[in-house]
């Protein structure tokens, strides 16, 4: 694939090329230079210093405040021979795993293809509702769920008479799973909706007048038309549950590191044990694994448009 | 014989289908019931509690009262802090909405050599440089430039954070909105600066209106940024300051929580139905939860 940047010539600027308002090169320069710089000081730099950060003994107080030194790949071999890290990489992918692909992913399906078969009203309750944990802001939902769970007082107990379970002490993992399931279907339920939508109403009359169930209508009409957004979808979900902080404010990953997700496990041996080198090299091992999601799904969107 | 055998098939087929429709039926009611109960039942609470005379963790339908709120207005750090919300809500969409805007501008209509790179590398950014990922180096930076504990500095690390996944949507309204009456104005001798906010600006309002409402909600809910960088509570937004509610018995302090919760989720779940109602619902990578 040749360079993007290729095939704008000088001579090009004269004929018409959508620059209307006579901006020219300098002034669309000036015009994009105040919000690349503010990228660039507090997106692209903090990243890049990741690099360095990682590799220096940094500490947020002590003599390694003043004097961080530099110490290569210790923290790295420190990390990757740390029971922690793998404990908090472990968990980090069962709660990815059970919360997006298989929570979001899963309800937010089986709930767009429900409600396009039951009543207007109800469809709209239901999104309206489901909607709703999305957008009510994470301090408010983690105390709804935190009221829940509780164990003396919560409702879940007393709805299935499970007396003084404390579940997010007992399970923590399966509380922040369940709690991240309700907050994020809404996106996959609102994508599988419109992906449904797309779906042409004559393929599924005619595989019904051919005799397909259920499942076969699903398998060979339906699936084939969401094929793209299924994948967009999973990605997208992966990439923000991987990143998610939220969890903190229910578990504080514990207890014993029992819900100590990356996200946490990170701002823990940072900023409160202040650590900084070592969390900076397990930040920079999160930033890679971002990467290598996000160039897949930006591969797949291009693919897509071409 | 065979026209008998023929029928009573046709019977116990149709007898099937009824069956099977009627499953279906069932699961579905099921389903919807249980999707539901998942979905209302920790939403009752804040509907409940903060008209309740005696909140507790439970869900109960509510001895009916005002007091709670009263009991919030009274309290000078939760006004303050959803006051803080409001400065910090408001501070960052004016630096995307004016950034953003003059860069999506320009992209828009110049091909600057690299832009679709640019594009590119900008969205990409934006997914892989999250709060979390990016939380220690921040950190450091900010006590570095001596942006700690500062509202200014919390503004501008959020809108740093947003302004690539601004400026990749809005450059989508730019390059949609006609051309022609750019190209009158220039003919009538105005200047770029002031084609882009006497012409542009009014015919992509609704883009910057859905942009504005985004950049809100994205940083009204934010804990993870304002909790790292702020070290005052007076100066602190709401969904920091809401876990330090506690009675002088620490246990949280239902009756301040619950009104103050309810409060400080209207807005954003007000201007996000609003926002549905009039545009859709719009899909774009990139956007940051």
């Amino acid at each position: 694939m040749p360079a993007p940047a290729a095939g704008t010539g000088p001579s090009r600027a004269v004929v018409d090329d959508g620059d209307v308002a006579g901006l020219g090169k300098a002034r669309a320069v000036a015009f994009l230079a105040p919000g690349l710089l503010l990228i660039s000081l507090f997106l692209v730099f903090p990243a890049l210093w990741t690099l360095y950060l990682g590799l220096t003994n940094y500490r947020l107080s002590g003599s390694a405040a003043k004097n961080p030194q530099f110490v290569g790949i210790d923290n790295y071999i420190h990390a990757l021979s740390d029971d922690r890290f793998f404990n908090s990489l472990g968990l980090t992918l069962i709660f990815v795993f059970g919360s997006a692909v298989i929570g979001q992913s899963a309800l937010g399906f089986a709930i767009a293809w429900t409600m396009t078969r039951v009543r207007k009203s109800v469809r709209a309750v239901v999104e309206f509702f489901v909607l709703l944990a999305w957008i009510i802001p994470s301090s408010v939902t983690t105390f709804l769920w935190y009221a829940m769970l509780d164990r003396s007082n919560g409702t879940l107990n007393a709805m299935l008479s499970t007396g003084n379970t404390a579940w997010l002490l007992d399970y923590p993992l399966q509380s922040i799973i369940v709690f991240n399931t309700w907050v994020g279907t809404a996106f996959s339920m609102l994508l599988f909706s419109s992906a449904l939508a797309s779906v042409p109403p004559s393929q599924l009359e005619s595989a019904r007048m051919v005799g397909a169930g259920p499942w076969a209508q699903f398998r060979d009409v339906v699936f084939p038309h969401i094929r793209g957004h299924v994948l967009t979808n999973t990605l997208l979900i992966t990439l923000w549950t991987f990143n998610t902080f939220t969890p903190y404010l229910l578990t504080a990953g514990g207890p014993d590191d029992r819900s100590n997700i990356l996200p946490i496990f990170i701002y823990r041996l940072a900023l409160n044990d202040g650590a900084l080198g070592q969390g900076s090299a397990i930040s920079l091992i999160m930033i890679i694994i971002n990467l290598v999601i996000a160039t897949v799904y930006l591969r797949l969107l291009k693919e897509r448009k071409s | 014989m065979t026209a008998l055998r023929g029928s009573s098939r046709t019977a116990q087929k149709e007898s099937r289908q009824m069956l099977g429709h009627f499953l279906g039926l069932m699961g579905k009611s099921v389903f919807t019931a249980l999707v539901l109960a998942f979905f209302v039942i920790p939403v009752l609470w804040l509907v409940f509690a903060p008209f309740d005379a005696h909140p507790g963790l439970n869900v109960k339908l509510p001895e009916f009262t005002l007091n709670n709120f009263k009991v919030l207005f009274d309290n000078p750090t939760a006004i303050a802090s959803l006051g803080n919300s409001l400065i910090l809500a408001l501070g960052s969409m004016v630096v995307v909405l004016v950034l953003g805007s003059l860069a999506s501008y320009s992209l828009s209509r110049v091909k600057i050599p690299g832009r679709d790179l640019l594009l590119y590398t900008l969205l990409l950014l934006s997914s892989i440089i999250t709060g979390t990922a990016a939380m220690v180096p921040t950190f450091l930076l900010m006590v570095k430039l001596g942006l700690i504990d500062s509202q200014f500095g919390v503004i501008l690390v959020l809108s740093g954070g947003i302004l690539p996944t601004v400026i990749f949507i809005l450059k989508d309204f730019m390059d949609s909105t006609p051309k022609s009456y750019e190209e009158s104005a220039r003919l009538y001798g105005a200047k770029p600066l002031r084609i882009l906010w006497d012409v542009v600006i009014p015919l992509a309002r609704p883009g910057l209106a859905t942009i504005a409402v985004w950049a809100v909600v994205q940083v009204w809910g934010n804990f993870l940024v304002p909790y790292i960088l702020l070290r005052s509570p007076s100066k602190s937004p709401a969904a920091v300051v809401m876990y330090t509610f506690y009675t002088e018995g620490g246990q949280p302090n239902l009756a301040l929580i619950s009104a103050f919760s309810l409060l400080f989720s209207i807005p954003v779940v007000a201007m996000y139905f609003f926002v549905n109602r009039r545009y859709g619902f719009r899909f774009h990578g990139g956007i940051k939860s």
